[in-house]
C-alpha cells in the first residue's frame, strides 16, 4: 500500500526526545472521519480528513489536525502516596448523533467524557458590553440593539461534560462503549465497573476476581470489549490466556462466565516464560460480532465464538524472540501490551512489533506482510516495502537479523479505518498515517 | 562409543541434565528459562504468588496500599520510614545495583536524590504541529 507519514513527531530519532510525547492510544471514529490519539502527557489530539476536493485530487483523505486539549493531568493520591499518571490508556469515541463529536478517555483512575464541538458564528451588538468584551457604562446607553450572529473564523472547542472517577482501585486497561449507547464499562486489574453516561456518582460492578486474600491471586484483568451488537454480553481477557464472556442477564454480578476460552497447553512447551508469554495483551470483537481476536506476546490468534476449547487461526507475529526471552525478561520488554486491530470487513487484521515494524495477516489468503513505519523509509506517496527478519544463517541483502532489531522502537498502537484501507500507526512520538494506492 | 556434538553450551555452565539439554535443542524456551536460572538463581522463591505476578507488582501494574514503598512507587519521602529502613540497614550489606534491583527486596532505602520530580507545567503536544 502507499504510504505517507503524517508524522509529527518532536527532535530527531535519536535523542532530545520528550517522554510527554509518547503516544499511548490512537482511534478512529465511526465514519473514519475523524482520528484520535492520546501521549503519555495526557493530551489528545484529534485529526480530520480532508474532504474531496476535484481540484486537488492527490489531497484527497490527508488528516489533518483537527483539535488539541489536555484530557488528564497528574494528580497525586495522598493517602497511599502514589502517582497518578495522565497517560492517556485508552479512547473510545461515541456514534455521532448531532453536529458535535463526543468521546471518552482514560487515565489509569478518571474516565472523562469529552465534546468537541464546531463554533463558526458568534455573537456581536450585545448593549451592556463592547466588542471586547468590556463592559460599557449602563447610563451612557440611549439606543438599545439586538445582538446578531455573525460568521468567524472555525474554532473547533473540548469540553469535558462528565467526569467519571474515584471507581477503580487498580489501573484502568480499558473502556468501551455499549451498543446501547447508554451505558459503557471501564475494567482495572481487577473489576469491572458499568457507567450510565450520565451518571458520574454511581457505576456497578459487573465483574471482580479479587482474591479475599491478596496473597492468592493469579491472574488478573488485561482487557474488556462489549459486543458489537449484543448490548448484555462482553469479553474480558486474563493474564492467563483465556477469554470469559459473560452475559448480563444472567446476574447483576458476572463473575461465572457464560463462555470460557482457553487453548489448551502442550505441556512439553511448558517453561518459565510460558504465563508471561500467554498473557493478552488486547481482545477486539470483530465487526461482524462473530469472533474474537486476542493478542499476546508472540501471536494473534482469532476465537470462533461458538468454539471455545481453541483458536481457530493463530498467526506468529514475531517467533523469532523466542531464542530472546531471557533478555527480553530483563529489559522487561516481555510485558508490552501490543493491540491488534481488525478491517473494516474483518478480513485482514493488524498488529506491531519491535524495530517499528507492523504485520497484516491476510486471513482469507493466508497471506502476512511486514512493514515499517519509519521516516528514513517514507517518502511522501511512496509505496512501503516489505520487510524481513532473517533468523540464523546467511542474511540476505535486505533482511535484518533478530540481534540488530530495535526493541525501543515499539508500535503497541495502531488503528484501521472503519470502511477503508487507511491505517494509522503509531511508533513512540510519531503517528503514521498509510492508505491503499488509488489507481 | 559414537562421539556427540553438542550445540548448546557446555553442561557444566547451565548445570541440567543430559535429558533437559536434549529437548533444548528443540526448545528455545528451555533454553533461554536454563539462561535466566543461571544468572538470578533466587528466581522462583519469592514468597506468594506467582514470580510473573509478583514483577508486575513491581511494575507498579496493581499495588496493595502496605506494600506500595516498598514496590517503589511512592513518590514522596517519608521521614519515619527512612529512619527505619536506615535502622535495619546498619547491620546489613546493602544490595548491590545489580539485576536484582528491581526485584522486591524490602530493603531497599528511599532517598530524597531516589525519587523524579514531579510533573513540569503543560506543553502543547508535538502531534499538534
Amino acid at each position: 500500500c502507499a504510504g505517507y507519514p503524517g508524522g509529527r513527531g518532536s527532535g530527531s530519532e535519536t535523542g532530545g526526545r520528550s517522554e510527554a510525547d509518547i503516544i499511548s492510544t490512537v482511534e478512529f471514529n465511526h465514519t473514519g472521519e475523524l482520528l484520535a490519539t492520546g501521549d503519555k502527557g495526557g493530551r489528545v489530539v484529534i485529526f480530520q480528513r480532508e474532504q474531496e476536493s476535484k481540484h486537488q485530487p492527490h489531497r484527497r483523505g490527508e488528516y489533518n489536525v483537527y483539535s488539541t486539549f489536555q484530557s488528564h493531568e497528574p494528580e497525586f493520591d495522598y493517602l497511599k502516596s502514589l502517582e497518578i499518571e495522565e497517560k492517556i490508556n485508552k479512547i473510545r469515541w461515541l456514534p455521532q448523533h448531532n453536529a458535535a463529536y463526543f468521546l471518552l478517555s482514560t487515565n489509569d483512575k478518571t474516565v472523562k467524557l469529552w465534546k468537541v464541538s464546531e463554533r463558526d458564528k458568534r455573537p456581536e451588538g450585545y448593549n451592556l458590553k463592547d466588542e471586547d468584551g468590556r463592559l460599557r457604562d449602563p447610563s451612557m446607553i440611549t439606543t438599545l440593539r439586538v445582538p446578531v450572529l455573525r460568521p468567524m473564523d472555525l474554532m473547533v472547542e473540548a469540553t469535558p461534560r462528565r467526569v467519571f472517577a474515584n471507581a477503580h482501585t487498580y489501573h484502568i486497561n480499558s473502556i468501551s462503549v455499549n451498543s446501547d449507547y447508554e451505558t459503557y464499562m471501564s475494567a482495572d486489574d481487577l473489576r469491572i465497573n458499568l457507567w450510565n453516561f450520565e451518571i458520574t456518582n454511581q457505576s456497578f460492578n459487573i465483574v471482580d476476581i479479587k482474591p479475599a486474600n491478596m496473597e492468592e491471586l493469579t491472574e488478573v484483568i488485561t482487557a474488556a470489549e462489549f459486543h458489537p451488537h449484543h448490548c448484555n454480553t462482553f469479553v474480558y481477557s486474563s493474564s492467563k490466556g483465556t477469554i470469559r464472556l459473560c452475559d448480563m442477564r444472567a446476574s447483576a454480578l458476572c463473575d461465572r462466565h457464560a463462555k470460557f476460552f482457553e487453548e489448551p497447553e502442550d505441556p512439553s512447551n511448558r517453561s518459565f516464560f510460558s504465563e508471561i508469554i500467554s498473557s493478552i495483551s488486547d481482545v477486539k470483537f470483530s465487526h461482524s460480532g462473530r469472533y474474537i481476536m486476542t493478542r499476546d506476546y508472540l501471536t494473534v490468534k482469532v476465537w470462533d465464538l461458538n468454539m471455545e476449547n481453541r483458536p481457530i487461526e493463530t498467526y506468529q507475529v514475531h517467533d523469532y524472540l523466542r531464542s530472546k526471552l531471557c533478555s527480553l525478561y530483563e529489559n522487561d520488554c516481555i510485558f508490552d501490551k501490543f493491540e491488534c486491530v481488525w478491517n473494516g470487513s474483518d478480513s485482514v487484521i493488524m498488529t506491531g512489533s519491535y524495530n517499528n515494524f507492523f504485520r497484516m495477516f491476510d486471513r482469507n489468503t493466508k497471506r502476512d506482510v511486514t512493514l515499517e513505519a519509519s521516516r528514513e523509509n517514507s517518502k511522501p506517496r511512496a509505496i512501503l516495502k516489505p520487510r524481513k527478519v532473517c533468523v540464523g544463517g546467511k542474511r540476505r541483502k535486505d533482511e535484518i537479523s533478530v540481534d540488530s532489531l530495535d526493541f525501543s522502537k515499539k508500535i503497541l498502537h495502531t488503528a484501521w479505518h472503519p470502511s477503508e484501507n487507511i491505517i494509522a500507526v503509531a511508533a513512540t512520538n510519531n503517528l503514521y498515517i498509510f492508505q491503499d494506492k488509488v489507481n | 562409543g559414537p562421539k556427540r556434538q553438542r550445540e548448546q553450551a557446555p553442561r557444566s555452565k547451565v548445570g541440567v541434565g543430559k535429558d533437559t539439554q536434549e529437548k533444548e535443542t528443540v526448545i528455545p524456551e528451555r533454553a533461554e528459562e536454563a539462561k535466566l536460572k543461571a544468572k538470578y538463581p533466587n528466581l522462583g522463591q519469592k514468597p506468594g504468588g506467582s514470580d510473573f505476578l509478583m514483577k508486575r507488582l513491581q511494575k507498579g501494574v496493581f499495588i496493595s496500599p502496605p506494600f506500595s514503598w516498598r514496590l517503589g512507587r511512592q513518590k514522596y519521602f517519608d521521614s519515619g520510614d527512612y529512619n527505619m529502613a536506615k535502622a535495619k540497614m546498619k547491620n546489613k550489606q546493602l544490595p548491590s545495583a545489580g539485576p536484582d534491583k528491581n526485584l522486591v527486596t524490602g530493603d531497599h532505602i528511599p532517598t530524597p536524590q531516589d525519587l523524579p520530580q514531579r510533573k513540569s507545567s503543560l506543553v502543547t503536544s508535538k502531534l499538534a504541529g
